[in-house]
C-alpha cells in the first residue's frame, strides 16, 4: 500500500498551461499518473497535449472525478488557488510553488482547518509527493525510485529526498511513499502526519526521515515516534553547523534565539530512539541495515 | 528583511501609530542640523541590524547641540557586534514613566500569530521570559479570525499595565496587528513601549522584520538596499543566487537547500572550514552555475571549491556540459573537486572525464570529495 495517492488518484493540475505546469504535468503523466485536468480560466475547453484544461478545479473535478489538485500557479496566486481547490472538493492539494508569503501561508492553513477539516494540504515549497509504481505528483524524478517497500520517506528537503531515493534503490530497497513536506515555516503536512500514516500503512515497516533547522517540527515528530511509532525510523537533520540567524535557503530553515538547532532536534529524536545519521549516506546505510534486520 | 529602527518607525507610522519626530543621517553635520530642527534634547540612535546597542554605546542622550555633536562622532563608525555604525537616528527625546513590551510573531508550532505583551519593558524579553514568564501575556490569534477588539481589550486587561492607558493600549495594539499582518512581517517587536508622564502610550522602539516573498504586494526595495550583506552577499544577491557567506576558505556549490546545508556540514565534519552556503536549485544549468563560480572565484579567502550536485530531473549530463561551458567563461583561480551523482550520473561524470586535471577532480561520493576539497584548502592535497 501507500499513503495518500495510489494508482486511482486522478490529479487535476492548477496552472498546467504555464511552462513548469506543462513541464511537470506531462512527465507525471509518462509515469503512469492519472493526470486528468488542468484549469486555467482563459482556456477552458482546450487542452494541453490531450489533458483537458476547465475553468476552476470544481469544474474539472465534476468533469473528470480528480480528487488531488497540484498547484503550479505562481505565488501571487497560491493562496486564491489552495481555496479554490478545496472549494472544489479535491482531498488533497499539492503545492509545489516556492515564495509564498508566510501570511498567506497560515491563512489558508486555518482556512483548511475550519472549513474543510478533510481536506490535506502538502506544502507549499515542496516537490511533492510519489507512491513509486503507482502516482508520482510534483517535481520528483520517478525512475530514482523503487516500487514496493518497505520504507517510507518524509522530507523537508528535496535534493535530499531525490538522494535518499536513490541510495534505497541502489541498496534494492523499495519505497512505498515518499512525501516531500517541504522547506516554509507552515507546511500543511507535518512530519508527525505522516508518521501516524505510515504507522497506519501495513506495507511501510520502516520510516526515513530527512529533516532540517528552523522551527520545532523534528523535536514534535520525535515525541509522536516515542508515544505512537512501533517502526524503526532512521533519521538525517541538514544544518548542524549553519550560523544562527541566516536563513539556509529555504524560508523556514534558520536558528533563531538559540532555537530550531539541528544539535536539539537529532538529541529529541535520539532519545525517542531513532537512529541518526551524521551524513545523507549514513543514514541511508543504516536504513539498509534496518530493513536487512526486519 | 530587517529593517533599522527608523524604518521600523517609518512602518509604525503609515499605521497610524504614535512615533516621535526624527531624522535619519549619515554624517555629524547632518546629525547636528537635525538636531537643530527637531530642538533639543534629542537621542542618538546608532542604526544597525543587531541588538544591544545601548550597552555598546550606540544610543545616547544629547540635552544640547554640543552633546549631538560629540555623541555623533563617537557613535558613527562604532562597531556593535561585527556591525560598523553608518547611520544614525536622531529622535526627539521623550520622558518615560512606564515601559512595556509588545511583540507579534507567527508561533510556527500552533500555526497562528502569537502576541506578547508585558508590563515588564525595557529590558530583553528573553530575560523576562526566563526570570518571571508569568509577567508575558501571550495571545493566539487565528489569522483567518483576526484580533478582536474584546479579545485585544482582554489581552491587555491580563497584562496588568497601568488601567489608565487601557484604552490607548488597546488602540495600539490593534494598529500594530494589522501593521503585522497587512504589511506582512514576520516579526513587529516595540520595546519600549512607553507611557508618558502624561499619560500617553507611544512607540520608543521599532523592531521589524518584513517577509521577502511579500514583494508583489509591497515596495521593498528601500529595505532591501540597506541589508547587511557583505561584498560576495550582495554579489550573489544580484545574480539572485541563495548564498550566505561564512568564514572559511572552502567554496561550496550544490543543489538544493537541503544538500548545500549538508555539504557546509560535511566540510565542516571532515575538519575543514566552508567559505560559503550556495543553493543553485534543481536546474544547474550553464548560465547559473557560471553565475555561482563567479561569485566564489571572487571570494579572496577561497582556496578550493566543491560542487557537489545531485541530479534530479535534471540529468548528470545538463549538469556535466553545465560545469564545463563555466567553467570556459569564468577563469577560476581555485581546484575545484565535483562530486556528481543520481539520474545519469555515470553519463555526466565520462563527460568530465576529459577535462580532468589537478585543477579539476572528481570524487564518488561526498564524504570523499569533502576530504579532498579540504585537503587542497589547506596545502595538502595534490
Amino acid at each position: 500500500m501507500s499513503i495518500f495517492i495510489d494508482e486511482n488518484t486522478k490529479v487535476v493540475y492548477q496552472g498546467l498551461t504555464g511552462s513548469q505546469g506543462r513541464y511537470y504535468g506531462r512527465l507525471n503523466r509518462d509515469y503512469g499518473t492519472q493526470v486528468v485536468a488542468g484549469t486555467n480560466p482563459k482556456k477552458a475547453g482546450t487542452d494541453v497535449d490531450g489533458i483537458p484544461i476547465f475553468a476552476t478545479v470544481a469544474n474539472a473535478v465534476e468533469a473528470t472525478g480528480a480528487n488531488v489538485s497540484c498547484v503550479f500557479i505562481p505565488a501571487a496566486g497560491v493562496r486564491r488557488a489552495v481555496l479554490e481547490a478545496a472549494e472544489g472538493g479535491v482531498e488533497l492539494i499539492v503545492v509545489i510553488t516556492e515564495g509564498v508569503p508566510v501570511h498567506d501561508e497560515a491563512y489558508f492553513y486555518n482556512k483548511l482547518k475550519a472549513d474543510y477539516p478533510g481536506v490535506r494540504l502538502l506544502g507549499p515549497n515542496c516537490p511533492g509527493l510519489i507512491s513509486p509504481g503507482k502516482a508520482n505528483i510534483g517535481i520528483t524524478a520517478g525512475h530514482i525510485a523503487k516500487e514496493g517497500g518497505p520504507v517510507g520517506i518524509v522530507s523537508r528537503s528535496g535534493t535530499l529526498t531525490y538522494q535518499a531515493l536513490y541510495e534505497l534503490k541502489q541498496n534494492d530497497i523499495g519505497c512505498t511513499t515518499c512525501v516531500g513536506i517541504g522547506g516554509d515555516p507552515v507546511p500543511g503536512t507535518s512530519f508527525t502526519d505522516c508518521l501516524a500514516a505510515f504507522e497506519e500503512d501495513p506495507e511501510t515497516e520502516a520510516v526515513m526521515m530527512i529533516g532540517e533547522i528552523g522551527g520545532s517540527a523534528e523535536e514534535e515528530a520525535a515525541e509522536f515516534i516515542a508515544a505512537n511509532v512501533s517502526k524503526p525510523v532512521v533519521a538525517y537533520i541538514a544544518g548542524l553547523t549553519a550560523p544562527p540567524g541566516k536563513k539556509m535557503g529555504h524560508a523556514g530553515a534558520i536558528v533563531s534565539g538559540g532555537k530550531g538547532t539541528a544539535q536539539a532536534k537529532m538529541a529529541a529524536l535520539a532519545a525517542a530512539g531513532v537512529r541518526i545519521g551524521q551524513s545523507p549516506s549514513e543514514a541511508g546505510d543504516i536504513m539498509a541495515e534496518v530493513v536487512a534486520a526486519l | 528583511m530587517d529593517l533599522f529602527e527608523y524604518q521600523g518607525k517609518q512602518f509604525f507610522a503609515s499605521y497610524d501609530m504614535p512615533v516621535s519626530p526624527g531624522e535619519a543621517v549619515t554624517t555629524v553635520e547632518d546629525a547636528v542640523a537635525a538636531a537643530e530642527r527637531l530642538g533639543t534634547p534629542v537621542m542618538v540612535k546608532a542604526q544597525v541590524h543587531t541588538g544591544g546597542r545601548g550597552k555598546a554605546g550606540g544610543v545616547k542622550f544629547a540635552a544640547d547641540i554640543d552633546a549631538v555633536r560629540t555623541h555623533a562622532t563617537n557613535i558613527l563608525g562604532l562597531d556593535i557586534r561585527g556591525h560598523i555604525v553608518e547611520n544614525l537616528w536622531i529622535e526627539k527625546a521623550s520622558d518615560i514613566a512606564e515601559e512595556y513590551y509588545v511583540s507579534f510573531t507567527l508561533d510556527r508550532s500552533a500555526k497562528k500569530h502569537l502576541g506578547m505583551l508585558s508590563a515588564e519593558g525595557g529590558v530583553e524579553i528573553e530575560t523576562v521570559a526566563e526570570e518571571n514568564p508569568d509577567a508575558i501575556s501571550k495571545i493566539w490569534v487565528d489569522p483567518t479570525e483576526g484580533l478582536t477588539e474584546s479579545r485585544c481589550r482582554q489581552w491587555v486587561l491580563a497584562a496588568n499595565l497601568n488601567p489608565d492607558v487601557t484604552d490607548q493600549a488597546v488602540e495600539l495594539l490593534l494598529k500594530l496587528y494589522e501593521a503585522y499582518t497587512d504589511g506582512d512581517a514576520d516579526l513587529v517587536e516595540i520595546n519600549p513601549l512607553i507611557v508618558t508622564p502624561e499619560g500617553r502610550v507611544h512607540v520608543l522602539d521599532a523592531k521589524v522584520t518584513l517577509d521577502g516573498n511579500a514583494g508583489f504586494r509591497h515596495d521593498l526595495a528601500p529595505f532591501d538596499a540597506t541589508q547587511p550583506r557583505d561584498e560576495r552577499e550582495a554579489a550573489a544577491h544580484a545574480k539572485g543566487l541563495q548564498y550566505v557567506g561564512l568564514e572559511g576558505s572552502v567554496g561550496v556549490i550544490a543543489n538544493g537547500a537541503g544538500l548545500a546545508m549538508s555539504t557546509v556540514d560535511v566540510v565542516n565534519q571532515v575538519g575543514g572550514r566552508p567559505a560559503n552556503f550556495l543553493d543553485i536549485g534543481g536546474g544547474a544549468n550553464a548560465d547559473v552555475m557560471a553565475g555561482a563560480l563567479e561569485v566564489i572565484n571572487n571570494d579572496a579567502d577561497v582556496q578550493s571549491i566543491f560542487i557537489n550536485i545531485f541530479g534530479g530531473i535534471t540529468r548528470g549530463e545538463e549538469v556535466a556540459n553545465g560545469i564545463i561551458e563555466a567553467m570556459n567563461r569564468v577563469d577560476i583561480s581555485s581546484p575545484i573537486v565535483i562530486r556528481l551523482d543520481g539520474t545519469n550520473a555515470d553519463e555526466g561524470r565520462a563527460l568530465l572525464e576529459p577535462h580532468l586535471s589537478d585543477r579539476l577532480m572528481m570524487e564518488p561520493t561526498m564524504l570523499e570529495a569533502a576530504q579532498k576539497v579540504v585537503a587542497l584548502a589547506e596545502g595538502t592535497g595534490s
